[in-house]
């Protein structure tokens, strides 16, 4: 362990220890409130560019496991923590969270005040820092904090995407996906349930998509601004009616683009694993694992949906509507185009880390396959 | 389409006295249930006999009944109230044993009262073992085999046809404490066992189940609404593997080792258990048995109610599962009702923390000789600490030392016996644990005998090595906020952390107010129990009224005080000294409140005065309430006091040796009641009768030294006792309620059922009793509340103690007053004087009767007779127009089943003998069959009684116990000797306890038996609310109710 500090771009410091690779990071530090889960969550590809605090104070409980990886790398850039465990003791444990953090060479700071931490995010918005020893000068860690591209306007899914397109044989529906960083539980999901899945590079056309002859599209979580994915955008415009499309997450936010809705940044998002999200058709409501920064304006504009019942409007596409509410703020959490076969939602199904309330999505959206 | 219209009037049961296993916590659910069904605009009719619970203060109902909870007592007040609904889920599990016997017997359709929160289908599938087993089965769900075995040769037949598998727990049926029991490894094993458990057990049935022993323990706590949404609240992890009782067991919350996958199994389990069982609102407990190995999980049981887990995961993340409830109950929605804490989001989420929790359980061992220590399946302790940490090193460091333990644990010296000591499940387990890492005993060692899992013993490890890792922060209060600060908190919840100096700062929020910070009671014990809440609570309404900030400190998870809404700010913080001084340097306080919490705030009243802490009750110039304790406290002081008012006390003297003590024991003349100076309800407190008897306690108990000094006092036997409750404030004396005594003194007045008003004291005595306590209380300077206890013999007063603070009648005494004592108390607190306030004026016509309730059923082998050491875990209370008949109603609030008819059995001492032959006569003309032993059958018999003779114990089969055992008789009346042999009456009463036979240990106790017995027969009571006894108008009543 040696001294070192979290910097934020306001000047709000926070002083702990070094605990795991010790190069300094900067990046967009949000924080996630999930109590278990912190290997599925840094290896969540959306979480490129960011540095997770997590507010549990314990983390590193169970060490790490292969089973637990939701992609093939960590993407977090740095993590943050009360309190850092590194052993190995339960019997799934494969090694330890901190010599894996250190192996993966990603920094860790713990000893953090992370509760207070949050209160100043949760006050003052998300916003970039970076992970310095006590050694690095607070004018050069502001310098570098200065240098980080903003997370507004990035294009993060291209740092993400597959070079090459990914196969999996299955016997089940054709499914194509866009791939602006998938999380592996969506493909475990989806292979359970006997789908073939082709998962294309994110900057692949439409033309390209088709090719591939899908039974239905699939529209990927991902990292960074929706705003900055006019091209997938536009590859999704040319997709609705002619295929069946489902997404999740940054995908939704894709397709709401696509259908013309506004997309913006939350203060500091929705991560965690206790999120209710309400099918307002329905009324049933879902304990839900989210990860996301922007969310999607109504068809209004409006941030906030205020109605108990599903919102409907008309798009170039046909009848649209919004199915689903986050009962905390009331964000947009879904889309069901009425009139093309198309559904998304904006928190995350496949959980991973969270809980499995809406893991029936997945038969409802390859049912989609078949209309 | 939020609350049901259709309902205008709820009956809510209480789950009566605190016993082990049913505590304060149902009076914290219950409380929260009738504010939120209240406030909703029904009418709430409640009943529960507990009258040391805020529930029943009259305002918390619309009429407030303080009958037993049996099936006939709430018939009657059905029948009485007429309500539409009756919510059964928040009584412990004598709520539910009550709602479902009135279901049974056709009360409750015939009078159109519908069940809600829980039906009796969900009770049932809950409850009913089998069921349970049939209903998880259906939901796919694995629950640990287990089967009722009767012969080795139907374990054969189940083995052979794999029924059962190995290894496998056996459990003989009615040996209480597990005795016979074991784990059988292999088949030879398990025949061994097996037999032994046949032997053991007096029905020859043993239960044979599959072993899930050194498994992780698991609980969920989960709520459901109408709509179907449920949510879990929130997850514990046993420290303690599977095989301990969870309510005696360390626990953490949340889980600490589970991975995300098998939490979210674990949780899509509990999801399924509560759907299946059908508990359509409300919430519910559900434990998990997981091998650590394989990450198997198996379903242990669910409770269809909140519990014990569900006020501490309540109390762990801020969520009020008891309020929810309620709501869920009358047809809110989970997403309709709004997060108390956050106000913006609604309660359709799962709290997330950002700290851990900590609970240890408190025991009472050293109470009950005889009982093994050794904790089990069945629950022991009496009651539980919570503390809150950022790390789970901080967490459990202040739990532990929240325990306020009377004396440290002892861990043997070498470490092959600290190693077997560790393999035993006991109250000091954990205490042995960090022992043996302090040694440098390494982790595999220490697992290998406890089980426990090795991340637990790892964290101990580094406490043991390194302490619990605050050194070079600074300490600071964060908030209880359910989200982990993803939102801003509106309540003020809050617990010390450490963190780095140079930090955010404590988050606590406060006004321009003063502040008045009150000291609660910390973990209920044998002694110090709700009662002493109960006045915190009281104290911190009457603060809050006075227009100033009410500010709590308590660890106990159980309470009413610790609930968020009851002070302006709650710190769940240990009662140390240093804990303490902190809360007042954040807080600052106008004055600290230490009169109400019983000792454990009076123990640090002269450290917090040292530190220039105000206490209220401080007269300018005048004494102070460490002062007023000290003096009361010092028997030679307060000695002195007493002479100087010429009031008189028993002879008395202070030993600082044995020697000095057998040699001053002839002076203040024999029989003696002899204890160390530090007790709490009595401990370790005895009758000597004989120099032979004093050499025999001192051998056993004391060490008499000058550090801890012996006192003896001269013991008047066949006394009247008398407790006497008054308030004061400095300059004039109300003296608020006179108890007699039922029991003679000698009986420790926790354990002692007494009366109010006293029967049989003349207008003279009450007389002098009143302007004797006026004059000691006037001339120790209390401002407050004083208890002093007398003693009347041979027409004279005698003066036992004074303490000058609450005692644990206050309740007792406002309820059977109207006065609320610890209200009044307050405001004298705050300066106001007495001719200020409204104190009423007792009911005419009523009689109130305070029976104790004794635990002596949990601990096998434990000899149920009442001493002058306090025994007793809670209390009940009966009101009726007559004594016989308010002492029936507190027998029966008590479960002492009086018999109507029968036989009873009396065997006594030689000098009971006189009273025992009348007493014989009494039962006979009530029409019983009167059985005595040699010696008492020939007195019986030669007043002209027909009596039955059997044998003592020693003269052989069929003898006393024999009777017992067959149920041949239906109540027992056992008065001990005095000295000498007590064996026999040993194994009568612990044969009665067992085969829960009532039993009545002194003479008094069996007269006021049989009056109770004659003034059943003549019908049942009826049954009146505390707002018809005191005249109490309710305003949401309707006309011609209450």
């Amino acid at each position: 362990m040696s001294a070192g500090y979290l910097l934020l771009e306001d000047g709000a410091r926070f002083d702990g220890e070094l605990c795991a690779h010790r190069e300094p990071v900067t990046g967009e530090v949000v924080f996630n409130t999930a109590m278990t889960g912190y290997q599925e969550s840094v290896t969540d590809p959306s979480y490129a560019g960011q540095i997770v605090v997590f507010t549990y104070p314990l983390i590193g409980n169970y060490g790490v496991s292969a089973e637990a990886m939701e992609s093939d790398r960590v993407h977090a850039r740095g993590v943050v923590m009360r309190e850092a465990k590194n052993g190995e003791d339960v019997a799934s444990a494969e090694g330890g969270w901190l010599d894996w953090l250190d192996d993966c060479g990603t920094p860790g700071i713990s000893g953090v005040d992370t509760r207070a931490l949050v209160r100043h995010i949760r006050d003052r918005g998300a916003m970039r820092g970076g992970i310095f020893a006590a050694a690095v000068p607070e004018a050069e860690a502001r310098e570098r904090i200065a240098a980080e591209p903003s997370m507004a306007g990035a294009d993060l899914a291209r740092t993400v995407t597959p070079p090459e397109p990914v196969r999996f044989e299955g016997d089940g529906p054709h499914v194509v996906g866009i791939d602006t960083g998938v999380k592996l539980n969506i493909v475990r999901e989806l292979r359970q349930r006997g789908c073939r899945l082709t998962l294309l590079p994110c900057t692949s056309s439409a033309e390209q998509v088709l090719a591939e002859d899908p039974d239905v599209v699939f529209l990927a979580n991902g990292p960074g601004d929706p705003g900055a994915l006019d091209y997938v955008v536009d590859t999704v415009r040319e997709l609705v009616g002619v295929k069946p499309l489902f997404g999740i997450c940054l995908g939704h936010q894709l397709l709401c683009r696509a259908v013309g809705l506004e997309t913006f940044k939350l203060p500091f998002g929705h991560r965690g694993a206790n999120h209710p999200v309400k099918e307002l058709a329905s009324g049933r409501i879902d304990i839900t694992s989210q990860n996301h920064g922007f969310a999607v304006r109504g068809p209004g504009g409006e941030p906030r949906i205020e109605a108990d019942e599903p919102v409907r409007w008309e798009t170039d596409f046909g009848a649209a509507e919004l199915s689903h509410l986050n009962l905390y703020d009331r964000t947009v959490e879904g889309l069901v185009l009425r009139d093309v076969a198309a559904a998304t939602v904006q928190y995350h199904p496949e959980a991973g880390p969270g809980p499995h309330d809406a893991r029936h999505l997945f038969d409802g959206f390859l049912e989609l396959a078949h209309a | 389409m939020p609350k049901r219209t259709d309902i205008e009037k709820i009956l809510l049961i209480g789950s009566g006295p605190i016993v082990i296993g049913q505590a304060a916590e149902f009076d914290y659910s219950g409380v929260q249930a009738c504010k939120v069904l209240l406030e909703e605009g029904y009418e709430v009719i409640l009943v529960n006999s507990n009258p040391a619970t805020i529930m029943t203060d009259p305002e918390f109902a619309t009429a407030t009944y303080v009958e037993p909870l049996l099936p006939g007592p709430v018939a009657r007040i059905i029948e009485k109230e007429r309500p539409d609904a009756l919510l059964p889920t928040l009584g412990g599990q004598t709520a539910l044993n009550v709602a479902m016997a009135l279901h049974e017997d056709g009360t409750l359709e015939r009078f159109g009262v519908e069940l809600i929160g829980a039906d009796e289908t969900a009770i049932r599938r809950a409850e009913d073992r089998e069921e349970f087993r049939r209903t998880m089965e259906e939901a796919g769900l694995r629950i640990p085999w287990s089967m009722t075995v009767g012969s080795l040769a139907e374990v054969d037949a189940a083995l052979s046809d794999g029924r059962i598998t190995l290894p496998a727990i056996v459990r003989p049926a009615f040996t209480l404490g597990g005795q016979g029991g074991g784990v059988g490894e292999s088949e030879t094993e398990l025949r061994q066992v097996v037999s032994e458990g046949l032997a053991a057990s007096p029905i020859n049935q043993v239960l044979v189940e599959e072993s899930v022993i050194g498994w992780g323990e698991f609980e969920l706590e989960v709520m459901r609404d109408r709509n179907d949404n449920v949510v879990i609240v929130c997850s514990i992890e046993n420290m303690d593997p599977m095989g301990v009782h969870t309510g005696d067991s360390v626990t953490v919350a949340p889980a600490q080792t589970l991975t995300d996958r098998l939490y979210q199994e674990l949780r899509d389990q509990a999801i399924k258990v509560i759907r299946a069982v059908g508990v359509e609102t409300g919430g519910s407990n559900i434990q998990f048995a997981v091998d650590p190995e394989s990450g198997d999980i198996a379903v242990i049981e669910m409770n269809p109610r909140v519990s014990r887990s569900s006020a501490l995961a309540s109390k762990a993340t801020g969520f009020p599962i008891a309020k929810m409830a309620a709501k869920l109950a009358v047809g809110y929605a989970l997403e309709e009702i709004p997060n108390d804490i956050t106000r913006a989001t609604p309660a359709s989420f799962e709290p997330t923390i950002d700290y851990v929790v900590t609970k240890v359980p408190r025991f009472a061992f050293e109470k009950f000789p005889g009982a093994t220590g050794r904790l089990s399946t069945h629950m022991q302790s009496v009651g539980e600490v919570m503390a809150i940490g950022r790390t789970f090193r901080e967490s459990f460091a202040k739990a532990m030392r929240s325990r306020e333990l009377d004396t440290p644990a002892e861990p043997p010296a070498e470490e092959e016996g600290l190693l077997e000591a560790i393999a035993v499940p006991c109250a000091e387990r954990f205490d042995l644990i960090l022992e043996a890492f302090r040694r440098g005993i390494g982790i595999e060692a220490v697992h290998e005998r406890c089980l426990v899992d090795r991340w637990f013993l790892r964290e101990l490890q580094a406490l043991a090595s390194d302490g619990d890792g605050t050194e070079g922060l600074a300490r600071t209060y964060k908030s209880v906020d359910t989200c982990a600060a993803e939102f801003e908190a509106a309540t003020p919840y809050y617990y010390s952390a450490y963190e780095r100096p140079s930090g955010a700062g404590s988050e606590v929020r406060r006004g321009e107010r003063p502040s008045v910070v009150i000291l609660g009671a910390g973990p209920n014990r044998i002694g110090q129990g709700i009662e002493f809440d109960y006045c915190c609570v009281h104290a911190a309404m009457t603060v809050r009224e006075s227009g100033r900030d009410a500010v709590m400190v308590n660890c106990n998870p159980e309470t009413v005080s610790t609930d968020y809404d009851t002070s302006d700010r709650l710190y769940f913080e240990p009662l140390t000294i240093e804990d303490v001084l902190a809360v007042c340097e954040q807080e600052r306080p106008e004055g600290v409140i230490v009169q109400f919490g019983g000792q454990t705030p009076l123990k640090l009243a002269g450290a917090l005065e040292r530190a220039g802490v105000p206490l209220l009750g401080t007269r300018p110039g005048g004494a102070s309430p460490v002062a007023a304790i000290d003096r009361a406290e010092d028997r030679g002081r307060f000695g002195a006091l007493l002479q100087g008012l010429g009031v008189k006390h028993p002879p008395y003297a202070t030993a600082l040796s044995a020697e000095e003590a057998a040699m001053v024991a002839e002076r203040v003349g024999f029989p003696l009641l002899v204890r160390p100076s530090y007790v709490l309800g009595g401990r370790a407190m005895e009758i000597c009768y004989s120099s032979e008897n004093l050499a025999a306690y001192l051998k056993a108990n004391a060490k008499a030294d000058p550090e801890h000094p012996l006192f003896l006092d001269h013991f008047l036997e066949g006394a009247i006792e008398i407790d006497v409750d008054a308030l004061a404030d400095g300059e004039s004396v109300h003296v608020a309620g006179i108890m007699q005594h039922v029991e003679e003194a000698g009986v420790h007045s926790g354990d002692s059922a007494c009366v109010l008003p006293p029967m049989s004291l003349g207008e003279e005595m009450l007389d002098e009793i009143r302007a004797t306590t006026e004059r000691i209380a006037l001339e120790l300077g209390v401002v407050g509340l004083i208890n002093i206890q007398y003693a009347v013999a041979g027409g004279e007063l005698y003066v036992i103690e004074a303490n000058p603070r609450a005692s644990r009648t206050v309740p007792f005494v406002s309820k059977a007053t109207g006065t609320p004592l610890a209200k009044v108390a307050t405001r004298l607190l705050l300066g106001e004087s007495l001719a200020d306030q409204d104190l009423g004026r007792a009911p005419d016509g009523h009689v109130s009767v305070k029976e104790a309730v004794l635990p002596f059923a949990r601990f096998a082998g434990v000899d149920s007779v009442l001493g002058p050491e306090m025994k007793s875990t809670g209390e009940v209370m009966g009101i009726a127009a007559d004594f016989p008949t308010a002492f029936a109603k507190a027998q029966a609030a008590a479960g002492v089943k009086l018999p109507l008819e029968g036989s009873v059995f009396i065997t006594v001492t030689d000098t009971d003998k006189p009273a025992a032959t009348q007493l014989a006569a009494r039962f006979h003309d009530l029409g019983f069959e009167v059985i005595a032993t040699g010696g008492t059958a020939q007195s019986i018999s030669a007043m002209g009684v027909p009596v039955t003779r059997i044998n003592k114990l020693g003269e052989g089969s069929p003898h006393v116990v024999d009777l017992i055992r067959e149920k041949r008789c239906d109540l027992v009346i056992n008065t001990p000797t005095g000295s000498g042999a007590r064996a026999d009456g040993q194994a009568i009463r612990t044969a009665a306890v067992r085969h829960g036979i009532p039993c009545v240990t002194t003479m008094t106790g069996a007269s006021a038996a049989a009056r109770a017995i004659a003034a059943q027969k003549e019908g049942a009571a009826p049954v009146l609310s505390l707002q018809e006894i005191h005249g109490i108008r309710v305003a949401s009543s309707a006309p011609g109710n209450a």
